[in-house]
């Protein structure tokens, strides 16, 4: 029996504001733990929160850009639960009044565009983190406990979507938009492996056409867009086999163990918690200015969806590479600056989509980071579209380049490695090879096209590839004219 | 007459004057101290040394000829429930009696600013919650006029203080009556500002939309010369109003003619003590005198203040409390145990008394699912139409009055077996923290040896009229007694 999936992302980012949600500690990241603290986020008693003005704004700006409507009045309250990474033994966050409600956001899942319903947007206060000596890393079996406060009070945005996802791609391509919108505000670094960037996923499944939602299982601990997808299929499949046995799916929290490929069960809840929560006595109500909302909305960024329309028109890409270089920020920058650097578009779009995302991925590293810049792939083309090196020697040089940080002529300059396209030269290897391959002319000459490319391959032999191969095949025509 | 006993306002003069200096009237108030605090126990930790280095340092600046603070050399209690940096700070608690902060609260900074001396901190119920100071686990403070009955409370330390001589001034803070009723029953004066008046930043939160920090001295002179110290809006504190403060000495003229004052019909009748309604109706015969117009005001909703404000004080207290845990500050179990949860719970078990975990679990249920529309929600509606009340109130009149306390000091122990009874002594100064305006306790008389408090209530954020209305009273009452320790 097939059922329908039923999937809805919350995804917690942490902002790159200058200072934390509720005082003036820095955001900082990797620092050495319990630097970046004061009474206010470490909760001594007596202390009291200020909300941060920047952290409201990048609020407003991410439901503005997800098509939310701006709450005119929207409140802070507290969640109260205990546990020893809290300092205060409640959250404050927002409960029934968040700042933005009702939005939605479009996903092209193989060339179908779908919209997925935004619940809301809330800011909270992140957490310290705990560190849990000894076993697993995990709480259970540890040995003893420390906490790092650095990131208590940290801004942390809630985004809920609608369970509005059918498939494990969907959310993927959901969250790869989302995290696209949230890098072209600039609001967060959205890095998953650190932490600035959390999803945690509903999954549920039901009979198709049913209008009630199943049984869901929350599942937490996807670190990566990969892992999203590889819980969610894993746990569909779960939740699938479970059914078609006959059997209950429990309502519980689930741990993705990307290592195992396994969900595991962490604990039932929902029934057993109860927050209290109430409007925090120690915050005003936030009240948002009508025109100050234009105003942010006036001056939102250009967004994936109309930069990856923008680039397919300025540059005559396809829809699927636009659409790519819209939804990576930094690649489509790098394009961008590619191009206002003199390069051809296409054949730069190309060169960034094929051999340098190839090689990004191959060495793990992330395009800001890479000492292979803008300048150093106009630098490559401006070298093919010379003639200078053949598209085959192109990629020997990039590599280079990209590992070591060259740039390409410099490359060229040093080896010596340049496309022999002198005929002269060239023609004498070209009569050396005839000469020596009666039976290929023969063939050549009853039709069979593929033997030029036997001699052309001879040719480039003989020249450890520095002919150009244009030139080679123009040159055994001729002669056998 | 020793020093102690004189005003801050008289003080200040002879400071000036040079008829005395800052370290001879803080010594002469710590043998004032050395000699009564057996008795009264107003104080959980005094810092003698350091206030000698702070009166020291004010006479040096003053010999120098440098600009001083408007409490130059005054030593002032502070109540033990706000953050004194270096200096213990207990609430009375026994999970925090351990606890030394690492900042100085707002009010406290804006004092030293001032230039007062700090003698110590005052001793409270714990967590400020109580209205006798019997509940504090370092014991009870007893009351001057009689050691035999309570301070009331919850900063009975600091009136108790302030009445036996043990500090000039003090402060202390008032969720539902904590400066008015032991004031009251002390027989000094305490002002509850308006909330949003003083900041709370640094005072250690019981409910958080109730706390308000203020004064507690001898005389309103006093009072308005330490509330021009305190007052004012504070950027750490997002409740705390951005207003002008005046001068609020300059409002202190005597002249309280053409004002209206109206008395409150349903804090005049049953369980207020003949004696106090008798000296509540002189009062206000006093007040007619000096030309004020009286009459009779109905707040119709006060009768539900007291089950509203057991509500919403608790619930905030349940959440402001929970930090005590034991994890990062204050006490820990020393208990063996299993897991996170069983040293959360013992270190709290431990920690915390009666009254505050009684007062944890009735906000803590008073908040749970299902509850909270039939609770929480219902006393917040409550609130509102008290506010209402007042509001309307303040279209007739311009200065309400009612008794501070429904009875004078109580036999120590009285009510500690019953809360019930106990919360009632809160039943006149409750509405006035919902409503959230400004309220002040001076004496009005005696009854079997022990003060009577006379409640005033003014308009939010004017206590300069109510101010002028508690002087005008004062000059014309002569309130001259003393406890007779």
């Amino acid at each position: 029996m097939a059922y329908e999936i039923v999937i809805g992302l919350e995804i917690h980012v942490e902002l790159n504001t200058r200072s934390k949600m509720f005082c003036g500690c820095p955001v900082t990241f990797g620092e050495v733990p319990n630097t970046a603290v004061c009474p206010v986020c470490l909760g001594h008693p007596g202390v009291l929160p200020v909300v941060n003005a920047q952290a409201v704004e990048a609020a407003a700006l991410i439901g503005l850009s997800l098509n939310c409507a701006i709450a005119p009045n929207n409140e802070f309250a507290r969640k109260n639960y205990f546990y020893p990474d809290m300092p205060k033994d409640y959250q404050i966050s927002q409960f029934d009044l968040p700042i933005a409600i009702g939005g939605y956001l479009d996903v092209g899942d193989r060339g179908q565009t779908r919209r997925i319903g935004i619940t809301r947007v809330h800011m909270e206060e992140d957490t310290g983190k705990l560190i849990h000596k000894g076993a697993t890393g995990r709480i259970h079996g540890a040995d003893r406990s420390v906490v790092d406060f650095n990131r208590a009070g940290v801004p942390l945005m809630e985004i809920v979507s609608e369970p509005d996802m059918r498939t494990a791609t969907e959310a993927r391509a959901f969250l790869v938009k989302l995290r696209s919108i949230l890098l072209a505000l600039g609001v967060s670094n959205c890095n998953m492996e650190e932490g600035s960037l959390r999803c945690d996923a509903n999954v549920s499944l039901r009979e198709f056409g049913d209008t009630e939602l199943g049984v869901k299982t929350e599942v937490k601990n996807m670190n990566s867009f990969k892992a999203l997808q590889r819980a969610l299929e894993y746990e569909v499949e779960r939740q699938t086999s479970l059914l078609t046995h006959g059997e209950r799916v429990i309502q519980e929290t689930r741990h993705w163990d990307d290592a195992g490929g396994a969900t595991t069960s962490m604990r039932s809840k929902e029934e057993a918690h109860d927050y209290r929560y109430f409007p925090d006595p120690d915050l005003v109500a936030i009240v948002m200015d009508p025109a100050e909302v234009e105003r942010l909305r006036a001056g939102l960024p250009e967004l994936p969806d109309a930069r990856a329309e923008r680039l397919g028109r300025e540059f005559g890409l396809s829809d699927d590479d636009a659409k790519i270089l819209a939804l990576n920020k930094p690649l489509g920058d790098f394009l961008e600056e590619t191009v206002a650097g003199g390069a051809a578009a296409g054949k730069a779009a190309n060169w960034l989509l094929h051999e340098l995302a190839a090689e990004l991925n191959r060495t793990d590293t992330e395009i800001e980071d890479a000492a292979f810049t803008p300048r150093h792939l106009i630098d490559l083309l401006q070298l093919i579209d010379a003639g200078t090196i053949s598209g085959k020697m192109a990629k020997e040089i990039f590599k280079t380049s990209f590992a070591t940080g060259r740039l390409p002529a410099a490359i060229v300059k040093e080896t010596g490695n340049v496309q022999i396209t002198d005929t002269d030269a060239l023609g004498k290897i070209v009569d050396e090879v005839l000469a020596a391959n009666p039976q290929a002319i023969e063939d050549l000459k009853n039709g069979q096209e593929r033997a030029i490319g036997f001699l052309v391959g001879q040719i480039m032999r003989l020249t450890q590839g520095k002919a150009s191969p244009d030139a080679v095949n123009k040159l055994i025509r001729a002669k056998l004219r | 007459m020793e020093f102690s006993d004189y005003t801050a306002h008289a003080l200040i003069e002879m400071l000036d004057r040079r008829d005395i200096s800052a370290v001879e009237l803080t010594k002469s108030v710590f043998d004032r101290i050395a000699e009564v605090e057996p008795d009264v126990h107003a104080y959980v930790t005094l810092t003698e040394e350091l206030a000698l280095a702070e009166a020291a340092a004010v006479d040096k600046r003053r010999a120098a000829g440098e600009a001083l603070g408007p409490l130059a050399g005054l030593p002032v209690a502070v109540k033990d429930n706000m953050a004194t940096k270096g200096v213990l700070t207990t609430c009375s608690s026994r999970i925090l009696n351990n606890f030394i902060p690492v900042y100085n609260g707002t009010a406290v900074q804006k004092l030293y600013d001032a230039g007062i001396v700090m003698t110590g901190k005052t001793n409270l119920d714990e967590f400020a919650m109580g209205s006798s100071t019997e509940t504090s686990y370092f014991g009870p403070t007893h009351n001057p006029w009689n050691i035999d009955t309570v301070p009331g409370g919850s900063s009975g330390g600091s009136a108790a203080a302030v009445a036996a001589g043990e500090a000039v001034m003090a402060v202390g803070s008032d969720t539902g009556g904590s400066i008015r009723q032991p004031a009251s029953l002390c027989g000094v004066v305490g002002l509850k500002p308006t909330y949003g008046l003083v900041s709370r930043y640094g005072l250690f939160a019981f409910a958080s939309s109730l706390d308000q920090i203020g004064p507690i001295t001898k005389d309103v002179t006093d009072t308005a010369l330490l509330l021009n110290v305190i007052a004012g809006h504070d950027e750490r504190d997002s409740t705390s109003v951005p207003t002008d403060i005046p001068d609020y000495t300059k409002a202190l003229t005597g002249d309280i003619k053409g004002l209206r004052v109206g008395v409150v019909k349903e804090l005049m009748g049953e369980g207020i003590d003949v004696d106090i309604k008798a000296a509540v109706e002189a009062s206000v015969r006093l007040l007619g005198g000096l030309g004020a117009e009286i009459s009779e005001v109905s707040l119709p909703h006060s009768e539900y203040a007291l089950s509203a404000y057991y509500l919403i004080a608790p619930a905030e207290a349940s959440s402001n409390l929970a930090r005590y845990d034991g994890v990062r500050f204050g006490h820990r179990t020393q208990d063996e145990v299993a897991d996170m949860v069983e040293m959360y719970m013992k270190t709290r078990a431990e920690g915390f008394g009666d009254e505050v975990k009684r007062r944890i679990m009735l906000g803590t249920y008073a908040l749970s699912a299902g509850y909270y529309d039939a609770y929480y929600g219902q006393a917040q509606k409550v609130r509102t139409l008290i506010a209402r009340d007042f509001a309307a109130a303040f279209n007739q009149v311009d200065i309400i009055v009612s008794p501070t306390s429904p009875s004078v000091a109580f036999k120590m122990g009285a009510k500690v077996a019953d809360p019930l009874q106990m919360y009632l002594s809160d039943v006149c100064t409750i509405p006035v923290n919902l409503a959230g305006l400004p309220g002040i306790s001076v004496p009005c008389g005696l009854s079997g040896g022990l003060p009577i408090g006379l409640q005033m209530i003014g308009r939010a954020f004017d206590e300069s009229t109510l101010l002028r209305t508690a002087h005008a009273f004062e000059l014309a009452f002569g309130w001259h007694e003393k406890p007779n320790l």
